[in-house]
């Protein structure tokens, strides 16, 4: 009976990443592609066209200023995703520096950076983000700076724990032994070792910063218009969701399909590896 | 009716157009010289508060109190500290003046029944209205006007709450009935700054006042970001008024929900209404749009580059597209303009928007850009504070119309209060797109481009128009004054000092069971005159 | 003991930095609270005088620890903004303890839902033979994970208040004037709040029960002839209940936190709204103890859920 279970897992779980995979290769090449072309301007205005509902002509409709919905979209998923990756990739580097170094030494140290990282803990992140805004204004670059301090203490933590882990194991004593040098230590013997638990963490980070940037958009303090983003669009549409509901559900359902389709792959990339 | 009806009789009109034609300042003139629709309505409405039966008037609470929605909270309960154009349209029903704008823009008497004003502009001398009450019970006397005008000026504690009314330099009761104001300067249009409310001598300073006033209703009470319950003061000195028992001003959150309260029947009445959601409540509601006060411009900073160049900020003025602005943003119900003046004030306003037109001239704005040097255009932060969907939806609009001529100009959303530390107070900024709310003097926005003027945030320079701004200001003839206004207006639009864009309408959505609504051309709310249908 | 001891150290720590990081925060933001209430008419005379009478012509070191004694006392301030009446400004405590019920009967009805739906659901599911049904489970928990609150928001109010009429999107009913109808409106943002999480938890306890029945005491106290129903409630569900529970605990802390995105959706007058609008205006004593406030609830339901974890595991040791 357990043999069964665990093969329907991994059925599922191949077809978890087969999803993922198809999901996340389409938003990916929908968003990339929009940051370079789109079917119609992204900013370009039509009286005639206002609140055109989906047609073959506008596959999503028009919003109130006649502009393509899917054009929009396509633009804002790719700059979405963009946000979301330079996002997790600082918070990653400074995550894996700063966990790499407190776990590996600990001290004085370690314990200033674990109190920082558990007060910015305590602090819920969209409020910290919020104050950080607030300080630095509003605009995209600002979002990634400050989303990318928030997500930091999440990586140093799980950076953290695994160098403590390794630091004493016997490979790690031989290689000191040896004569191997600090740095070589913290980032040829023990890095590529903690690979599989830090990836596990960077594709959580990912999704939590879709959805910060585009909460953040939602609330108005993220990408400027009249460049798209999807958060500013829902909020925009939220005023003409009698009159056009599929300009909320059009951006929307955008921001689902890039989380489910990698929360998907990281699924099945889970199940698979077990 | 034991106090006499003087409503008709004692109604003052401040008339500009009756100013013009006599050298006489002031005193409160028949209101007849009124267009005969004023005077018909009047007749209307107290023959309806007549003859509605008392057992109707005074039926179930639900069925004569009425729920506002309204768009910011209230920033101070006190009518001489309330600085936001918000508050002071909701204080309207529960504070009066000495005297009050009426629906036309002309001031009335309120408090007063009469003032006269010397020849030479010095002397201001008020007759109290018999019998007017605070909402306490007790009659207003010349001591509480005195304390009132005293407390706003400044004479009270050296610090004026009201920056026109520091002029005042004596507040002297003449005898019970009769109070005498003398001030510093003449200035033809500081009548208008007597809509200063008058509350009980001492209730300034008085810890836990609750706010009493003369108005129409009466204080209940606030809740922080939920709204403001007031209800009929049964005393109210003109007679029959008002109707509704109890009326919320209720604080909604956004636009978006008020579409959706409205539609939901939480709230009765709603201003400043986008042309969308017009469009969606034209079936279920009145939907009424009237002129704002309010002048929306793209303001250009004339000190920093490249828009120190005259002939950069000309082209920009040719590139805008203001009709699509109005036609995207306003739903075409805007009224279009070019200078500092609003349309509504007749006598003083110049049509000028002929001058850079106002579709987009592309060729006209490329030439100008080439010969400033600027022939692939440059690059444009316009700063929009962001809690105005208004502003910021007109920016997209900006952004494209400037895109045609190559000016690639990007918006940055600020908080409201970032815009006035840096932007308005601060003067950083390249351009920015806002509203600034006018007062019914029409000096009003004139006096802000002065040079030296505090105000002056787009740094307009300009000797001409300091001097002209003088002059006018020393005048009392007001046809005088009138054209020193339309030359200021001209010099404006030909130095390009900054890009108006329009006046908004003002789009009301009244629930169909309500009539009586007054529009004002000011930022007011007036509930007096609101009441059911009779069916 | 020593152990609550150093939390309890540690909190403290985090408040005191988290109130001056805060304070800090609000000296370098553009734009101070004498601007906002004084607007664009300002008089020189005006704005100096409201920033005595605010306190602001003091060096910020002075003001943060006056602040900061009146807090200790008990003494949470008035408001910058909110008046009470002519004269006098909101005391903060009261302004918050209006707002607050709000926001706590928000979370309660939240985690109702949460418990009342994610628990059957987990049993259903761990229990379910079906390979279609687990399928299904499967993807629908996953998809629910994925929607953000604040869409999730949109759509509810487009389902439920605009199709089906069920309430009025944006009619808040105060509790103070009708409770039952306050319930009644925040039952959708409630479950807005509540179906990811639902998601989360159905999830959680699923693979904590499936854990479970591959663990040895249940293939013995099936030998010993324990009926299945038996096995499941009394020993597998009551076992793999203990980490669910944690799991609500830090549940609780994000909807607190999280508050502060439906509430704008909806329009409640909670206390993130609170905090979002005094943000912009700059209101310090109101921002500075809402952070403070949702700060410590925070902190202090990890801590909980910390010591839950202890008591229920003791193999735990003082790390």
């Amino acid at each position: 009976m357990k043999r069964i279970r665990s093969f329907n897992e991994s059925i599922s779980g191949n077809k978890y990443l087969a999803a993922g995979l198809i999901m996340t290769g389409l938003a990916l090449v929908i968003g990339i592609l929009g940051l370079f072309w789109t079917p119609y301007s992204t900013t370009a205005m039509s009286a005639a066209e206002k609140f055109a509902p989906p047609s073959i002509r506008h596959l999503f409709g028009t919003d109130n200023f006649g502009r393509d919905i899917f054009s929009r979209v396509m633009k804002g998923m790719g700059t979405t995703i963009g946000i979301s990756a330079l996002v997790v990739f600082f918070s990653g580097t400074a995550g894996i520096l700063l966990g790499a170094i407190t776990g590996y030494f600990g001290g004085l140290l370690d314990e200033a950076v674990m109190r920082l990282t558990d007060a910015v803990n305590g602090f819920p992140s969209i409020l910290m983000a919020l104050v950080i805004i607030s300080i630095l204004g509003n605009g995209k670059h600002n979002v990634i700076i400050s989303l990318g301090i928030v997500f930091i203490p999440s990586f140093v933590r799980i950076v953290r724990s695994e160098f403590i882990r390794l630091r004493d194991a016997d490979y790690i004593r031989r290689a000191r032994l040896m004569g191997v040098g600090r740095l070589r230590i913290l980032f040829v013997h023990i890095l590529p070792n903690i690979f599989s638990v830090f990836w596990v963490s960077v594709m959580i980070g990912f999704n939590n910063a879709i959805l910060a940037e585009s909460g953040m958009s939602y609330l108005g303090i993220g990408v400027q218009p009249p460049d798209a983003s999807l958060g500013k669009m829902l909020s925009d549409a939220q005023g003409y969701l009698q009159s056009a509901p599929w300009y909320a559900l059009a951006p929307g359902l955008a921001i689902v399909w890039i989380v489910l389709g990698f929360s998907l792959f990281s699924e099945g990339v889970r199940r698979c590896g077990e | 009716m034991k106090t006499g009806f003087h409503w008709k009789k004692k109604l003052c009109g401040f008339l500009f157009t009756a100013l013009l034609a006599t050298a006489v300042l002031g005193g409160c003139a028949d209101g007849t010289g009124e267009s005969s629709g004023d005077d018909s309505s009047m007749e209307s409405m107290t023959e309806s508060g007549a003859s509605v039966p008392e057992e109707v008037q005074n039926g179930s609470d639900q069925g004569n109190s009425v729920v506002v929605g309204i768009q910011q909270d209230i920033d101070s309960l006190d009518p001489h500290k309330a600085t936001a154009a918000g508050t002071k349209e909701i204080l309207f029903n529960i504070f009066e003046g000495l005297v009050k704008p009426d629906e036309n823009g002309n001031l009335i008497c309120a408090v007063a029944s009469d003032y006269t004003i010397s020849e030479d502009g010095l002397v201001y001398t008020f007759i109290l209205r018999d019998n007017v009450k605070f909402h306490n019970g007790n009659v207003v006397t010349a001591e509480d006007v005195k304390y009132s005008l005293e407390r706003v000026s400044g004479l009270l504690d050296g610090t004026p709450l009201m920056s026109t009314m520091s002029t005042i330099q004596a507040v002297d009761i003449i005898d019970e009935k009769t109070v005498q104001v003398t001030v510093g300067s003449a200035n033809t249009e500081l009548i208008y700054s007597f809509v200063a409310a008058i509350i009980p001598s001492g209730s300034g300073e008085e810890a836990a006042a609750e706010p009493v006033g003369t108005g129409p209703f009466s204080y209940v009470s606030y809740t922080p970001q939920e709204g403001i319950v007031v209800e009929k003061n049964p005393e109210y000195w003109q007679d029959g008024l008002p109707y509704l028992d109890q009326v919320t001003f209720k604080i909604v959150n956004s636009p978006d929900t008020a579409l959706l309260e409205l539609q939901g029947g939480s709230i009765d009445i709603y201003a400043y209404l986008t042309d969308s959601q017009a469009q969606a409540l034209q079936d279920t509601f009145q939907v009424i749009a009237s002129p704002s006060n309010v002048v929306q411009a793209l303001f250009l900073n004339n000190a920093v580059e490249p828009l120190n160049d005259v002939r950069v900020r000309q082209a920009i003025l040719y590139a805008l597209d203001k009709d699509a602005v109005n036609d995207f943003v306003g739903g075409g119900s805007g009224a279009l303009i070019s200078s500092a003046m609003l349309p509504t004030l007749q006598d003083f306003y110049v049509d000028l928007n002929d001058v850079y037109g106002t579709g987009a001239n592309v060729e006209k704005a490329k030439e100008l850009l080439t010969e400033a040097g600027f022939p692939d255009g440059f690059d444009l932060e316009i700063a929009i504070p962001s809690n105005y969907e208004f502003h910021m939806q007109t920016g997209e609009v900006v952004v494209e119309s400037l895109k045609a001529v190559g000016i690639n100009a990007t918006i940055q959303a600020v908080e409201w209060n970032t815009w006035l530390d840096e932007i308005y107070n601060g003067r950083q900024y390249q351009a920015t797109i806002s509203g600034i709310t006018c007062d019914m003097t029409p000096g009003y926005l004139l006096n802000r481009f002065q040079t030296d003027s505090k105000k002056n945030f787009i740094n307009f320079q300009s000797e001409e128009y300091d001097e002209i701004y003088q002059k006018a200001q020393a005048t009392l003839d007001l046809k005088e004054k009138a054209e020193y206004y339309a030359e200021l207006q001209k010099i404006l639009v030909d130095q390009a000092g900054t890009a108006f864009l329009q006046v908004p309408a003002n789009t009301t959505a009244i629930s169909k069971k309500l009539e009586g609504y007054r529009f004002y051309p000011v930022y007011v709310q007036d509930m007096s005159t609101v009441r059911f249908v009779e069916e | 003991m020593k152990y609550i001891g150093k939390k309890l150290i540690t909190l403290i720590m985090t408040l005191f930095l988290v109130s001056v990081a805060a304070f800090l925060a609000f000296q370098i933001i553009p734009g101070d609270v004498v601007t906002s209430i004084l607007g664009t008419e300002a008089t020189p005379e005006r704005e100096e005088q409201l920033r005595q009478e605010l306190g602001l012509d003091k060096p910020p070191v002075v003001r943060y620890f006056a602040w900061a004694a009146d807090v200790l006392r008990g003494d949470l301030g008035v408001s910058y903004r909110y008046s009470k009446n002519m004269n006098e400004m909101m005391p903060v405590a009261e302004l918050i303890g209006d707002k607050l019920p709000v926001t706590l009967w928000l979370a309660a009805v939240s985690m109702l839902l949460i418990i009342g739906v994610s628990i059957p659901l987990g049993v259903l599911w761990a229990r379910s033979s079906n390979h279609f049904l687990d399928g299904l489970l499967g993807v629908i928990t996953q998809a629910s994970m994925a929607v953000p609150s604040f869409f999730l928001g949109i759509l509810v109010t487009y389902l439920f208040g605009i199709l089906l009429k069920l309430f009025a999107p944006g009619g808040y009913i105060s509790y103070q004037e009708n409770f039952s109808g306050f319930l009644g409106y925040l039952f959708f943002p409630a479950m807005s709040i509540a179906v990811p999480k639902i998601a989360m938890t159905a999830r959680f306890l699923r693979n904590s029960m499936l854990t479970e029945l591959r663990a040895d005491y249940v293939r013995t106290a099936y030998s010993k002839g324990a009926t299945k129903r038996r096995v499941m409630y009394r020993h597998v569900l009551r076992n793999a209940m203990m980490p669910v529970v944690t799991f609500l605990g830090m549940i609780i802390a994000e909807i607190v936190a999280g508050s502060i995105v439906i509430e704008q959706v909806f329009s409640l007058p909670g206390i993130g709204r609170l905090l979002i609008s005094s943000i912009s205006t700059r209101d310090f004593p109101v921002v500075e103890i809402l952070i403070l406030y949702i700060t410590f609830v925070v902190i202090f339901v990890y801590f909980l859920v910390d010591i839950l974890y202890r008591v229920i595991d003791p193999r735990i040791s003082e790390a």
